[in-house]
């Protein structure tokens, strides 16, 4: 079988982009929040291994910058010192996944600092941010789904398996809740909750209005499951056999809805990572100076920045492969349950 | 019954429906704004120079100090006589405030609506009719790649074009000196203003619409009908234009309703991102000044734009698909 493979296949390039962020101590260079006042905006450097007499080298160098002379913008390649680059160095402190306190980074120098991405507005290395930024884009699109998959679980066990007038007034919830544009709704919910408010009450509250935003599709879906499945002879066997209701929804109908489901979460997690970016991006979601992918994009909101430092942009390229990995494993889900067909994946899944 | 009537008929059913939805709607938000924590007056309240007596004056002429179902009332009362609700921050109705900035976001979204359709629809048909060709497998691939590459993204990869290479303005809707312009310069000012909003609308919608079209003509294009008028010589640009198109117009006419929400979202960032002067920016503002009127009213507009998108959807669909005529009389 084809299948299978292509689900594994996109499930370990989701596994190792995810190590990459999540390992963002190790990684990173240095510390994301570390500033160096003398190198505002630095353009991204380059690795050499020939040197201008033409020697190479088998250790990896590059050159510092400098400002080109007569000019206050326009650097060039210091190339009278090479600096070399040394691997699983020391460098600044971090935990490693957030537990493991460590000092051990990928790569590193002595001497001068290198910016492969080149460096903002406070010299703070672009590289570093970006990657940990991402821990913070993700893990607000993985909680976020979290939050909205159990939502959309008990909503849609409680209105399929009862019925009723339960049932009707969810579900006319859920078709208000899908109706909106996803971004209004994002803004009315975020426009409620409190604003200026410190780096992980921000976080929190991004991960709970995007996780309050996404919960009627799952909740319906869930629902078409439960109204099948609960007529089906194992469930009215295990009833007949005096099953209580909280113990039919949990051994016999939940296992049931685990397909969509995961299908589900393959949908939803790239999409709520796109909206805290669009949140941060917005100055809604988390502050400075804490990194996101969303709010380090944020300074291309002024217009010196559009036009002079290309490499602020870069962080929004950091998701594109996300939304590859999660498409890709989308599709492979979909292909295996067989439930749905290509509308379920594209149409008005931004909900 | 007469056809007129029929129609007139169906279209109620889909109004009241609509209208439901809107009540819906402005219920949950004015749910939702009770719970805030802290509205426009706070901040005034904090403020040693203004006296209490003052703020609490404010907010009675604004109703705040009322219980929430008379509240309700009240905006659903204003709302009646086209009035929306009442802005803090600009002090005036909200829907006058609202109007010009919709009437922009309106020409945003329509002009890149019926570009992405425009262009969707003959590449989808064009992809289709070579299933599994060259020129499909080539569309296909660029079709994924723009899926792959979100709004945001996207919206701010064309700004720096622009930024770069000075071919479009790169924010706003008009130049400086706009009124002195005659009409075809005022024409061409604002066309070349619109132009990379609209692009970065349609390169967004673009694709989920060409994979749409695309997979509905080939699914038609394999029904036995269309095999047997093929096999009875119809020439295959006949076949494809007023045979295959006109049956799979249904799913798609659906696709054109839901599509208005991802473009109406769609709108709301790349406004922002651009400087266009629609609903977006008014409504960021709005939340960091705590404008809830703004807001509610902002979301209220965005549901009647959807829902008038999805009224007309119905209207095509109505007159498309005999089947749906056939249900609607039945009723």
């Amino acid at each position: 079988m084809k299948q299978p493979r292509k689900f594994t296949n996109w499930l370990v390039f989701l596994v190792l982009l995810h190590g990459l962020v999540a390992g963002a101590g190790f990684f990173a260079p240095y510390d994301p929040v570390e500033q160096d006042h003398e190198r505002p905006y630095l353009p991204p450097m380059r690795i050499h291994w020939m040197d201008v007499q033409g020697n190479f080298h088998p250790r990896p160098f590059f050159y510092p910058l400098r400002l080109r002379e007569g000019s206050f913008d326009q650097f060039e390649e210091d190339t009278a010192t090479a600096v070399p680059l040394h691997f699983f160095t020391r460098g600044a402190g971090y935990h490693f996944v957030g537990m493991v306190p460590s000092h051990l980074h990928l790569f590193g120098s002595t001497g001068a600092r290198i910016y492969l991405l080149g460096s903002d507005a406070y010299g703070r290395d672009q590289l570093s941010r970006i990657l940990f930024g991402g821990q913070v884009s993700l893990l607000a699109g993985l909680l976020g789904a979290g939050v909205t998959l159990f939502l959309g679980i008990l909503i849609g066990l409680a209105a399929g398996y009862y019925g009723g007038w339960p049932d009707d007034l969810l579900m006319r919830v859920a078709e208000l809740f899908l109706a909106l544009p996803w971004l209004y709704l994002l803004f009315a919910l975020r426009a409620f909750l409190p604003l200026s408010v410190g780096p992980v009450e921000a976080f929190l509250l991004v991960v709970v209005v995007i996780g309050m935003v996404g919960w009627a599709r799952p909740a319906r879906l869930v629902r078409g499951v439960v109204l099948s499945v609960k007529e089906r002879d194992f469930v009215r066997a295990a009833r007949g056999f005096g099953a209580s209701d909280i113990y039919l929804l949990r051994r016999h109908i939940l296992p049931e809805t685990a397909s969509v489901l995961l299908t589900q979460a393959a949908i939803l997690v790239p999409q709520f990572v796109l909206a805290e970016m669009t949140l941060s991006f917005l100055g809604l979601g988390v502050p400075e100076p804490v990194s996101s992918w969303g709010n380090l994009l944020a300074t291309l909101q002024q217009y010196s920045v559009l036009v002079s430092y290309w490499w602020m942009y870069l962080p929004a390229l950091a998701i594109v492969p996300f939304f590859l990995g999660y498409l890709g494993l989308a599709s492979a889900l979909q292909e295996r349950f067989g439930t749905y067909k290509m509308e379920e994946k594209s149409s008005g899944s931004r909900t | 019954m007469y056809s007129g009537e029929r129609l007139m008929r169906y279209l109620l059913h889909r109004t009241l429906h609509a209208v439901f939805l809107l009540f819906g709607v402005s219920l949950l938000t004015f749910l939702f704004s009770a719970l805030t924590p802290g509205n426009y007056f706070d901040e005034m309240r904090l403020n040693p120079q203004i006296a209490p007596e003052t703020v609490a004056a404010l907010r009675a002429q604004y109703q705040l100090d009322r219980p929430l179902p008379v509240r309700y009332l009240h905006w659903l009362n204003a709302v009646a006589h086209g009035k929306l609700g009442f802005s803090f921050a600009y002090n005036s109705p909200v829907a006058p405030l609202l109007w010009v900035r919709a009437r922009n976001t309106l020409l945003l979204t329509v002009t890149a609506t019926l570009l992405t359709w425009a262009l969707g629809l003959p590449l989808g048909v064009w992809s289709a009719a070579r299933l599994g060709h060259a020129p499909d497998r080539i569309l296909s691939t660029v079709t994924a790649t723009l899926l792959v590459i979100p709004d945001l993204v996207l919206a701010l990869g064309l700004l720096i074009l622009a930024v770069r290479t000075g071919w479009f303005p790169t924010g706003g809707m008009i130049s400086v000196g706009f009124d002195e312009l005659s009409p075809f310069q005022k024409f061409r000012d604002l066309a070349t203003h619109m132009t990379l909003p609209v692009i970065a609308l349609a390169l967004a919608a673009l694709p989920t619409i060409v994979r749409h079209v695309r997979a509905s003509v080939a699914e038609v294009l394999d029904a036995a009908f269309l095999r047997a008028a093929r096999s009875h010589g119809i020439p295959d640009r006949k076949l494809l234009t007023s045979y295959a198109l006109r049956a799979a117009a249904n799913p798609l006419i659906s696709l054109f309703g839901f599509s208005m929400g991802t473009l109406l979202s769609g709108s709301l960032l790349v406004e922002v991102v651009m400087s266009w002067p629609g609903l977006g920016p008014l409504l960021l503002e709005a939340i960091l000044a705590r404008d809830l009127f703004v807001v509610i009213g902002g979301v209220l507009l965005s549901m009647i734009f959807l829902v008038g998108g999805n009224l007309f959807a119905d209207v095509l669909l109505y007159w498309a698909d005999p089947r749906i005529r056939v249900a609607a009389s039945a009723k």
